[in-house]
């Protein structure tokens, strides 16, 4: 129960993904190693597979954190100023920077009104931890290590665990306000400021929780999936010895916890009640990237089968779509948007009102239910989140005085105006637009497989241009084939090639067209991963690219990157290539292995609006800097229609 | 578009080969199909706009009407004379059915009409289309709304078929029809008031147009500032009158003016220039670069906004526009917004081509290709600010109000 080396118990985060490169000082850790023996088991396994599908290990380590938390909020416990030494050496700037990770106060309430589970998670591995820190590790830098100043750092390995006992007696010994105290004040001290601290934390959480910004300190904290750790928590009880539970428990709170962060659900705790799909284990998963929802993959089809029956608020379309998403029989914007309205349309069709309740409202809530039955299966796409607020703001907006079968019948017919305006006759029109911009002689480059770029090339093709068109694709959808092939039967010219080559073949083309997932309001193009790299290398080259996408898809949000909000992929497609054994490298390795092992299938990718020569949308061809004007232009229609 | 690879002399040949058939008709396809080629400039491979703002601007040699008349070789009946013998053509419009002749007296009267008020230099090309369109409003012996709708519109796709090159000219046709006819004017039960309503708006659209060029004067004295340098090219009135109204204000500012062949408008803009003291210093074209270190600010004209927010104009604004850019100079640019064009270019070739005849001095071999054309494309990027009368905008909120004034 020694408090210092409580507060040390953080989970060691792996090092993986994105590096900066001035943290060089943490590769002679001998991380993954083979030589420092018996550490694996102890400090690196529990570590990673502690931590359940959606936790993030907290950024920083907790007396990294110190020299500026100190400044900024309230020391929790007096054990922590224990540590001041160590931190002296902090130059302040750097101090500075760290009040942006996470602080300890925002350890939050869900982490109070949590179950045992969680805490469960945080003992074993501050148990293992602390093992860790008792460990002799010499040479270990420690001043460099402590330095990382981005955020890649921040979610790299942090080496304090290790560090050595004598240190810290001496760190402590030298802190001469820490000597005059006998243990006993301090404790006395230090339970009245977290009683003080549990006060004024429960208020806050009756004011509200502060809005989420992803991957930033004002996080809402959803509760924590519990899922992961069952196993692992027993591992944990035997390797607890001694150890305080309610001090524990405690103590706890002052550690950052780790972050659940389903992007968009929020409500995580219902929605893990509701939750119909287990939830693939957490194994494995790159650490940037971990707080985005696990790929489920097809294997799920014959339990969510089974469960049929169970779910019989669900209704049988809205059922049979959310299959084909979880197949991945169903793939592409529009056609996944326009399969989830038609299911929605049926479901609506055959719905009545329960007695004693009004339509609206009901409705509205069952919609609900099925689209987060639908998210269960798959990720929604924005130009689906953007069909649902348009349904439900219809039937926010039906009269009162409307009969049910009215309603019924309006609604029916406002969905099929969506599909029919927003996404049939918007291709046509685009069509039309895009087509201008193809002159004979052109060559054309498309990525992936876009249905409008599809529907372009056809019609440029039957007004009868001469061109040819370049497919590039890439492993593991290979959905450009698909594409080439329906090109090939209609006649036009066509080049293949994979991703590898894009810079050869792209001094020859004349034209790149793209379709989009979405577009965010500073012109980012949200699309298949690889095709921002399409769009920088044409733009090196200085060959216009021509994105195209429905208005619908255009989305409010300003994002920067790709990593705060994505969707993953099933690793195992990329690390397998189905039916040829002469290239499955990594079929054979063992389990000790394969848990330095990380796969990233990344489903899209952000491509900054830079790169973006014209947008090409149902309200004509406008550059990227003028999503907002058709984005709030969009908004106001559709609330209108 | 092979040509970049090392067998590019084969894809050559197999190209000509190809296109060596269509080849007299080849300077036609930009022509719209429904109209055929009735009202169309019997020059068409000229551009009927850049040969008015020659006749208007330029320093005109013997030589080059010599090399005008051959580049036009295969019209025998051209003399020079712009739009006199326009009256045989224009007739065989109409193809509807009844009104047959009075439709072609119309697309008669508003060529016509266009080619008087163009003949006046003051007057932009645009404002002759919205003089023309609204005498056409007048003269009209139409009795319905709808019916007077549609014949404004084919006057108006007349005019724009007549010189498809002109931006300008297309994009004030356009600004015409909606700001006449995207009104709740034409909800009169009385069909006369709503004529007459439709007669004093396109009168106040014209006096708006020709008030811009005031209103860009006046915005634009703020980025003038004593003792700067600044260089201009081709003969742009926007920035002449921007200029006088700032040599008014007492400004000390030194111009730097480019030739601008091959018209050399640029002589005819320094003229203009020392007449009003200005000091004035005159460069030929490729001395640009040499004399952009000690330029403050490049401004130009245009010929026409588009939609991304770059500007096409004469020959030469895009390479100016590259060098002042890489030099980090601030690029001006002043335009009416009846010059906002519902057009975007992706690069230089993705425009109808505008050709001018060009004089070298001395007579080219027939082997030797000459490169006519008589404007290019300055992307977005290159500009830093742009003088309009709907106020000092940046390039990106011009397909903004081109998106408002659309849609």
């Amino acid at each position: 129960m020694d408090a210092r080396r409580m507060s040390r118990a953080v989970p060691r985060v792996r090092q993986v993904g994105f590096f900066t490169p001035n943290t060089p000082a943490q590769q002679p850790q001998p991380q993954s190693a083979a030589p420092s023996s018996e550490s694996p088991p102890l400090s690196d396994s529990p570590a990673s597979n502690s931590l359940s599908p959606v936790m993030i290990p907290p950024p920083r380590h907790l007396s990294d954190n110190l020299g500026g938390r100190t400044a900024a909020v309230p020391v929790p416990g007096r054990e922590n100023s224990g540590e001041l030494p160590t931190v002296g050496s902090y130059n302040p700037s750097e101090s500075v920077l760290w009040l942006d990770s996470p602080p300890r106060s925002r350890i939050g309430d869900e982490e109070l009104s949590e179950g045992a589970e969680s805490s469960l998670g945080w003992y074993r591995r501050s148990d293992s931890a602390k093992f860790a820190s008792s460990l002799p590790s010499g040479g270990f830098n420690l001043s460099t290590a402590k330095h990382p100043d981005s955020v890649a750092a921040v979610e790299a390995k942090n080496p304090l665990p290790e560090q050595s006992e004598a240190q810290k007696e001496q760190a402590s010994s030298s802190k001469p306000l820490k000597a005059k105290t006998t243990k006993a004040e301090r404790r006395a001290l230090q339970e009245s400021q977290r009683a003080a601290k549990a006060a004024s934390r429960a208020e806050a959480n009756k004011s509200g929780t502060p809005g989420g910004a992803p991957s930033s300190k004002p996080m809402k904290q959803p509760p924590q999936k519990k899922d992961g750790p069952p196993v692992a928590s027993s591992i944990a009880a035997s390797e607890r010895i001694g150890v305080d539970r309610s001090v524990e428990k405690e103590r706890k709170k002052d550690l950052p916890p780790p972050r659940k962060q389903f992007d968009d659900e929020s409500r995580g705790g219902r929605a893990k009640r509701r939750s119909v799909l287990n939830q693939p284990e957490a194994r494995n998963r790159v650490e940037l990237f971990r707080h985005l929802p696990p790929h489920k993959n097809g294997t799920q089809l014959p339990y969510l089968g089974s469960k049929f029956f169970e779910l019989h608020e669900k209704h049988p379309a809205v059922y049979k779509v959310g299959l084909q998403y979880l197949a991945g029989d169903l793939s592409g914007g529009n056609a996944r948007c326009i399969a989830m309205l038609q299911a929605f349309q049926e479901a609506i069709r055959d719905y009545s009102t329960p007695p004693e309740k009004t339509l609206t409202r009901d409705l509205t809530s069952k919609i609900g239910g099925f689209v987060s039955f639908l998210i269960e299966c798959r990720p929604l796409s924005m130009s689906m989140g953007n069909a649902i607020r348009f349904l439900k703001s219809r039937i926010a907006r039906l009269p009162l005085t409307l009969s049910e079968s009215e309603a019924k019948t309006t609604l029916c017919s406002d969905i099929d105006r969506f599909i029919n305006e927003k996404i049939v006759l918007a291709d046509k029109v685009i069509l039309r637009h895009a087509a201008t911009k193809i002159r004979d002689g052109d060559v054309l480059l498309t990525y992936g497989s876009s249905c409008v770029v599809e529907m372009i090339l056809l019609y440029a093709h039957e007004l009868g241009k001469q061109f040819r068109v370049v497919v590039v694709d890439s492993h593991p959808m290979l959905e450009g084939q698909k594409l080439l092939r329906r090109l090939l039967v209609k006649g036009l010219s066509c080049t293949y090639t994979q991703l590898n080559a894009i810079s050869y073949v792209m001094h020859k083309v004349t034209r790149v067209f793209l379709g989009a997932s979405s577009i965010f309001s500073n012109g980012t193009v949200y699309s298949t991963v690889g095709t921002a790299s399409v769009a920088m290398v044409a733009h090196a080259f200085r060959v216009p690219v021509l994105v195209c996408c429905e208005a619908y898809k255009f989305h409010e949000r300003v994002q920067l990157d790709s990593i705060c909000f994505n969707e993953l992929g099933d690793p195992d497609a990329i690390s397998k290539v189905p039916g040829r054994v002469d290239v499955n490298y990594l079929d054979n390795l063992t389990d000790k292995q394969k848990e330095n092992l990380e796969l990233l299938n990344l489903k899209y990718d952000a491509t900054p609006s830079d790169y973006i020569s014209v947008i090409v949308t149902d309200y004509g061809m406008i550059p990227p800097t003028s999503v907002p004007v058709i984005v709030r232009g969009y908004r106001k229609e559709y609330l209108l229609i | 578009m092979w040509w970049r690879s090392a067998s590019f002399i084969l894809d050559r040949q197999q190209h000509q080969n190809r296109t060596v058939a269509p080849s007299p008709e080849s300077f036609l396809l930009s022509s719209p199909p429904p109209m055929a080629d009735s009202p169309l400039n019997p020059k068409s491979n000229i551009s009927a706009y850049y040969q008015t703002r020659a006749a208007h601007h330029a320093v005109v040699t013997s030589d080059w009407l010599a090399q005008a008349q051959a580049a036009v070789g295969r019209h025998s009946d051209d003399d020079g004379s712009l739009g006199d013998d326009k009256g045989a053509t224009p007739i065989g419009g109409g193809g509807g059915g009844g009104g047959e002749e009075e439709g072609s007296g119309k697309a008669f009267s508003v060529i016509d009409e266009f080619n008087s008020w163009r003949k006046q230099p003051a007057l932009a090309e645009a404002v002759a289309a919205i003089r023309a369109l609204a005498a056409v409003i007048r003269t009209s012996e139409a009795t319905t709304m709808m019916e007077l709708e549609i014949e404004l519109k084919k006057a108006s796709d007349s005019l724009k078929s007549w010189d498809t090159t002109s931006i300008s000219l297309t994009a004030g046709c356009d600004h015409f029809m909606l700001y006449v006819t995207r009104t709740s004017a034409l909800e009169y039960e009385d069909f006369n008031s709503a004529k007459s309503r439709l007669i004093e708006r396109a009168e106040k659209f014209g006096e708006i147009s020709c008030k811009a060029r005031r209103i860009i004067a006046m915005l634009s004295q703020d980025f003038i500032f004593d003792g700067c340098t600044i260089l201009v090219h081709g003969f742009s009135r926007v920035v002449l009158e921007v200029l006088k109204t700032a040599a008014e204000n007492k400004k000390h500012f030194r111009v730097l003016c480019t030739e601008g062949r091959p018209d050399r408008t640029g002589l005819r803009f320094s003229n203009e220039l020392a007449k009003l003291d200005v000091p004035v210093k005159l460069l030929i074209d490729s001395a640009v670069a040499y004399t952009m270190d000690e330029v403050d600010v490049v401004h130009f004209g245009a010929d026409g906004v588009v939609e991304s927010g770059g500007i096409i104009n004469m020959m030469g604004t895009f390479q100016i526009a590259l060098v002042a850019h890489s030099m980090n100079k601030p690029v001006y640019v002043a335009a009416e917004s009846y010059e906002f064009a519902r057009h975007y270019p992706l690069d230089q070739k993705d425009m109808s081509p505008a050709r001018r005849p060009i004089d070298f001095g001395v007579p080219i071999p027939s082997k030797v290709e000459v490169e006519t054309s008589a404007r290019d494309y300055t992307p977005p990027q290159y500009l830093t600010l742009l003088f309009t009368d709907l106020g000092v905008l940046t390039p990106s909120v011009i397909s903004d109000e081109l998106i408002q004034l659309y849609l």
